[in-house]
Parts: structure tokens; sequence; C-alpha cells
């Protein structure tokens, strides 16, 4: 018993060391040499391209109805008859509404992490016309826009198609 | 389509782990990898251990016993000292001491419940030094019990199974840490952060936002999280925040690292009891039960959210997306959450919490049937050894014959120590519910009303007592009662499994091997399979059926209702 007291803490030390300093360390230094930017949270001069931003107003494509604050990550856990969820729901869709949005799944459904910074192909589509209308462009153009910017599935089998958000509105600032 | 390539993609990958990683284990447990000797000789000086000592199973329960408990005082004490210990650029204070205790647990215990929220709890060195550190040493753990039973199946006439302290630091040298080390570099390659730097100001001119983003060293604590079957998150979104799983690459990678170990360990169980189809044969009855939670889940969730059709949008095409990540979609996330259900992983990519009643139930009952398939790593295959036990002994019943397995005689000591095993569990987590939904301070505690907050409770004590740590969110856990409650799951769910598991494996390295005779029941056969799937699925049906009955299932039946 005192033996394997004696052993558990000496090999508790050692493993502290090993896999609690020496690894971490180890894989910073090889994600922070290798890999710089994406090692440092993909940053950009607007943001960074993984963590979701709030898009207000039909000038830019909206993305998913989170909170967006990296601080406060997380679903909504509402369960699916839930009267709150029904509530906010119902909520989103006035607002989509008054804008002139069709009120995609997507626009109204919020993410599992409250940052997703994507939204599907389908649903940046549905806001053409209206982000069209306000910014003076052709649909067609737009349209195009989208066209450019869908991603996925990762290798033609990993995940879903999407198009991210920042991305998509970084370029249709530049659009005349 | 896509979805059917990566079923088949994860499939052929699974395979060769099974092949190659399952070999290669068994090479590692009896001693013949030797690359890493520099490392692994000097160990075993410094901690006065003898590669060739070998321990009863006393000993070894022991042990495991005390270095768990010197893992959990080691952990409690940097979480609450953290404010005054270095890597803490946020200047996180210390954690409190109700919340450090049921986390400090959590870990060791290889569960990963987290009460917490990682962005605004933990310093990096809570989370390298004692969230990670666990992570390989708790999984370590459980590989090593496993291991110590395949040897009391394999051997005869022996007193000994092994020497805790040798499984222990080879499992973690020659296994996780060099598949972590890897993997971590192609999660940070796709975008997971690995930085020592504290948050990063980013302002946005084009919308006007700004946001401060917390970091961390989070690529090589989400791969180990993984592969030990853990599951604690480095922030509170767990896999579905995008710094820690970017891509559909890193999620298909996740679910392959989940399964990975807990997969091969059949092959390496099969190798060294010196007949492959045996382990053939629990793989079998694994993936069948795999298979039919994740149809159960992926159905439900490609059925859309009832919610979002009642407020008007009912075209879904995308199935349920509350809670789901777009990058992902909801095939991919129901496999990511299934995989974490079945093995005691508990890391999600999709909010538990908001799918469907069904898919929620999916994920739920995943973990009441004991996460056997294929369950943690280590603890899946032991926990599905207690199963198969009891499947020869009621095999033996129908036949009025002695039963065995694997050429050992099943005799009433082993078969009570198999039911204590089994019955553990689901004892543990119905009278937790019980006492939670009787008193005030568990009542307060869930989210949602009706049903779905009767299964937010059940969720969490049945993902604590069986070590997975998933959680339905929604439940406020971060309070005495459910942290202190929820501890007693946590310890019963590991260690009154483990202790029974080594004195089974005790009294069986004891017992000769019985030929094989005409009238021995065969189990590596197909009928062993079913019996045993079937044992599997009453056991986990007569003891959670009513439970399940008051939460997902009346909320499914709820058609058209609100609460």
């Amino acid at each position: 018993m005192l033996l394997d007291l004696r052993r558990a803490v000496t090999v508790s030390i050692i493993f502290f060391i090993m896999l609690g300093l020496a690894y971490p360390l180890a894989e910073t230094g090889i994600g922070q040499a290798l890999f710089n930017h994406q090692a440092n949270g993909s940053l950009t001069p607007l943001g960074s391209t993984r963590i979701g931003q709030n898009w207000t107003g039909p000038q830019w494509f909206q993305g998913r109805p989170d909170g967006d604050d990296p601080n406060a990550t997380g679903g909504s856990n509402l369960g699916p008859r839930s009267k709150d969820l029904l509530d906010k729901y119902k909520e989103r869709i006035d607002g989509l509404e008054k804008q002139g949005l069709t009120p995609h799944q997507d626009l109204v459904s919020a993410s599992g992490s409250g940052v997703d910074p994507d939204i599907s192909p389908a649903a940046a589509y549905a806001q053409v016309p209206v982000v069209a209308k306000a910014r003076g462009l052709s649909d067609d153009q737009l349209r195009a826009l989208v066209e450019r910017h869908v991603e996925g599935p990762q290798w033609g089998f990993l995940g879903a198609p999407h198009v991210n958000v920042l991305e998509l509105n970084k370029e249709l600032a530049t659009l005349r | 389509m896509a979805f059917v390539w990566t079923i088949v993609a994860l499939v052929v990958v699974l395979a060769l782990c099974w092949r190659f990683l399952g070999a290669y284990m068994v090479a590692v447990y009896e001693g013949r990898v030797r690359w890493l000797a520099k490392v692994e000789r000097p160990i075993y000086r410094v901690i006065g251990a003898d590669p060739k000592a070998e321990q009863t199973w006393k000993r070894y329960a022991s042990s495991v016993i005390v270095f768990s408990a010197i893992a959990l005082l080691i952990s409690y004490g940097v979480f609450r000292l953290q404010e005054h210990l270095p890597f803490n650029p946020q200047h996180m204070p210390g954690v409190e001491s109700h919340t450090a205790w049921n986390t400090a647990v959590s870990f060791v215990t290889n569960t990963n419940w987290q009460s917490y929220a990682g962005e605004t709890t933990m310093s990096y060195l809570s989370q390298m030094g004692a969230l990670a550190v666990q992570n390989f040493l708790s999984a370590a753990v459980g590989m090593a019990v496993a291991v110590a039973l395949i040897r009391g199946f394999a051997r005869k006439g022996s007193k000994t199974i092994g020497n805790f302290w040798v499984d222990l630091v080879r499992g973690t040298i020659y296994v996780l840490l060099p598949i972590a080390f890897v993997a971590a570099i192609v999660f940070i390659w796709q975008g997971a952060l690995q930085t020592m730097s504290g948050p990063a100001e980013v302002h946005n001119a084009l919308n006007g936002a700004s946001q401060t983003l917390p970091r961390g060293p989070i690529a090589s604590q989400e791969v180990i999280k993984q592969l030990g079957t853990n599951g604690g998150g480095f922030f509170n979104a767990n896999g579905a925040g995008p710094f820690e799983n970017p891509t559909g690459l890193t999620n298909f990678l996740s679910i392959v690292l989940i399964l990975c170990i807990p997969v091969a360990l059949t092959y390496t169980f099969g190798k060294m009891v010196f007949n492959l189809r045996q382990g053939l044969a629990i793989l079998a009855v694994m993936t069948v039960l795999f298979g039919g939670w994740l149809a159960m889940a992926g159905v439900a969730e490609q059925q859309g959210n009832p919610a979002l059709a009642a407020a008007g949008v009912t075209s879904q095409p995308s199935g349920n997306m509350e809670g789901k990540e777009t990058r992902f979609g909801t095939l991919s996330s129901s496999l990511y959450d299934v995989t974490s259900t079945q093995t005691s992983t508990g890391s999600v990519d999709s909010a538990a919490d908001s799918y469907t009643p069904i898919g929620g139930m999916a994920l739920l009952t995943g973990m009441m049937l004991g996460e056997v398939s294929p369950g943690g790593v280590g603890t899946g295959l032991y926990s599905m050894l207690l199963f198969a036990v009891i499947t020869v002994f009621i095999g033996g019943l129908m036949v009025g014959r002695t039963p065995e397995y694997l050429g050992k005689k099943i005799q009433a000591r082993e078969v009570k120590l198999a039911a204590l095993g089994v019955l553990v569990m689901p004892i543990t987590v119905l009278v937790l519910t019980a006492i939670a939904v009787s008193v005030h301070a568990g009542k307060i505690g869930p989210l949602n009303a009706g049903p779905h907050g009767f299964s937010e409770i059940l969720y969490a004590y049945t993902s604590q007592t069986n070590n997975n740590g998933s959680g339905f969110g929604g439940l406020s856990a971060n309070t005495p009662f459910y942290n202190i409650t929820g501890t007693i799951g946590l310890l019963l769910g590991r260690f009154a499994i483990i202790v029974p598991v080594l004195a089974l494996a005790g009294s069986l390295a004891e017992k000769n091997v019985v030929p094989t005779s005409q009238g021995t029941f065969r189990t590596d056969k197909p009928m062993f399979v079913g019996l045993l799937t079937g044992v599997v699925l009453i056991i986990g049906a007569l003891t959670f059926f009513p439970a399940v009955a008051l939460g997902p299932i009346v909320e499914q039946l709820s058609h058209g209702m609100f609460f």
C-alpha cells in the first residue's frame, strides 16, 4: 500500500511533465512553425473565418441566428417540443419576413456551437434577391458570387456543403 | 450520398485499425514493443517497478485505486490553485470546491462530465496539466483493466494477472501518446488552435462586430479526448466549436479516433485467447448494436424540428438543424453523437438536448446498454465480456449444463461478479434520478419543461454513471446538489465495475482449461452473437424502459403539444 502510494505519486509527476507540459508545448511549437495561421485562430483583418459574426440588414448575407459570443459557446439546449423554442422561432421568422427574406431553416435554427461561421448554400441563395435589391446589383451576379463560395463536402464526402458568411460578405463588399 | 461514402471510409479505416492496431497492442502488452525503451525503462527505475514482477488481482486492484486517488488529489489541487500557477493568461480564479471536486472525479474516471464552461473557468495549466493528462491516464487505466481480464481468460493455474504499473506505462507511451501526437498535427493543419497566447481581439470594419476570441492549446487536448474516449471539450461547445472541430475531415477523424482502440481491442482479445473468431464474435455484436442505434438517430434527425414546423417552416430539407453545425449537417452530426454515446466519450458536435425525441432517445439509450458497442477504451471490452459471461450462464441454464467461456468453467462466483458488474450502473442511475426528481435542489435543474426536463435529469445521471460525460446541456448542473450526487454515480460507475472485473480476472486465471467437447456451447458462432445481443438488449430494456417511457417516448407521442 505504501509502496503503491509512492509509485502513484512519482508516476503522476513523470506523466504531468511528459503529457501535461512536454506534449502540448511540443505540439504548440510544431503548430506555430508549420501552420501558424490556423494554430492562432485563422485570423484575418475582419476577424476569424472560423467564428461566426452578426450581420444585420438587407445589404449583407446573414448567418445562423446565434449570439456569436465566442466566450459563451454552445447551443440553445431547447428541446424539440419547447414553448420557448417555438416563441423564439416565431420572433425570428417575423424579423426575417419584415426584411423581405424567406425564413430558410438555417436562418431560424441556431447552431450547436453558437458561433457557426457557415450557412447552407440554399440559405445563401434564398437571400440573393433581397441583398441584390439593397445593393443595386443583379441577382445573377450574386448567384455567381454564392456559387464561388460553396465549399464541401470536404474531399467530396466528409460533412455537408456550406458557405462561409464572412468570406461571402467580404467579396460582396467589393462588388460594384 | 456523400454520407454513404463516409460510412464506407469509416468501415475501411476501422478494419485496418482492427487488424494492425489490434496486433500492435498484443505486442505492447506482452512487452515485445521496445522502440521507446529509452523512455520506458527509466520510468520503471524511478517508480521502482519490475516489469517482470506480476500482481495478484487484489494487488492490481489496489494499485488502480491508489493511483486514481492520487490523480484525483493532484487534479483537484491544480483546479483550486490555478490562479497562483503559471500558464494562466486570462487570470482565471481558482475553481469552486464542488465544481473542482466533480471535475476531478469526472476526468479521473474517464467521464469528462463538465458542469463548467471551459472558456470561462479553466486556466491553460488546468487544461493541459490536469484535464488532458487525465485524458491519457484514465484511458490507459481502462485498457490495463481490459488486458488484465483478457489474461484471466488466457492463463491457466495462474495466481497473477499482470502488473498494473507496467500496463499503465505501456498503454500510455506506446499506444495513446504516439497516435495523439500525429493526430494533433492534422487537427492544427485543419484549423484547430494550438497556441499559448491569450485571447485575440478582433474587429470587423464592415459590420462593426467586435469579438474577444478565447484561444489555447486546443488541438493537443482535442485528439486525446477522442482517442481516450474521454470527451471533455476545451470550450463549452465541445466538438461543435469550430476552434476544436473545424472541418468535415476533423469531424471524421474524431469518430475514427474514438472507435479505433475499442474496435482494435477485440482483435487483441481474440489473439490473446488464441482464437481470433472469439474476438470477431464480440465485434459482430458491437457492430449490430452500433448500426441499429445509428439508424435510429440518423432517421430521426432527418425528420426536421417539430417546433420549427409549428412556427411555419414546413420545408426542412436539412433535417433538424437546431443545435447542429452547417459544415457537418444532420447525418455526420448524428454519426458523431451516436459514436460518442456508444462509447464512453461524451463529446458532441451537435447539441444533444435539441435532438428530436427519438434522436435524443438513441443517445440516451446507447449509454443505458452499458456502453458496450464498442464502448470506451478498455471499458467497452470488459463490460461486454461481463455480458458474455452472463450469456453463457443463461445458455447453460437452458440446456442444464455447467457453462463455459473460452474453456473456463463459469461457476457461481464468476456469475455473481459479472451480475454485480452489470447491475451497479442501472441501480445507481435509477436511484439518483429518483432522488433528483423528488427534491427541490434537483427539480430546479432542468431548463426545459415537461418530459424533456425529466430526460435532462435522467440523461445526466446515465451519462455520469456510465462515465460517458455527454449531457442534455440545458440542465443547470453546476450546483452543489448535482455536482455531489453526480460524483457518486461517477465513482460507482467506474470502480464498482473495475473491482468485480479484476476479481473475475483473478478467479479465471486460477482455473484450468476444460477441453472442448461435443456439448460445449460454441461462443464463436452466430448463435452466440444473437444470444449476446439479445442479453444486452433485454437487460437494458428491462431496467430502463419505464424511465425512458416517461421521457423521450412521452415527448415523441405528444403530437402538437409544447411544454
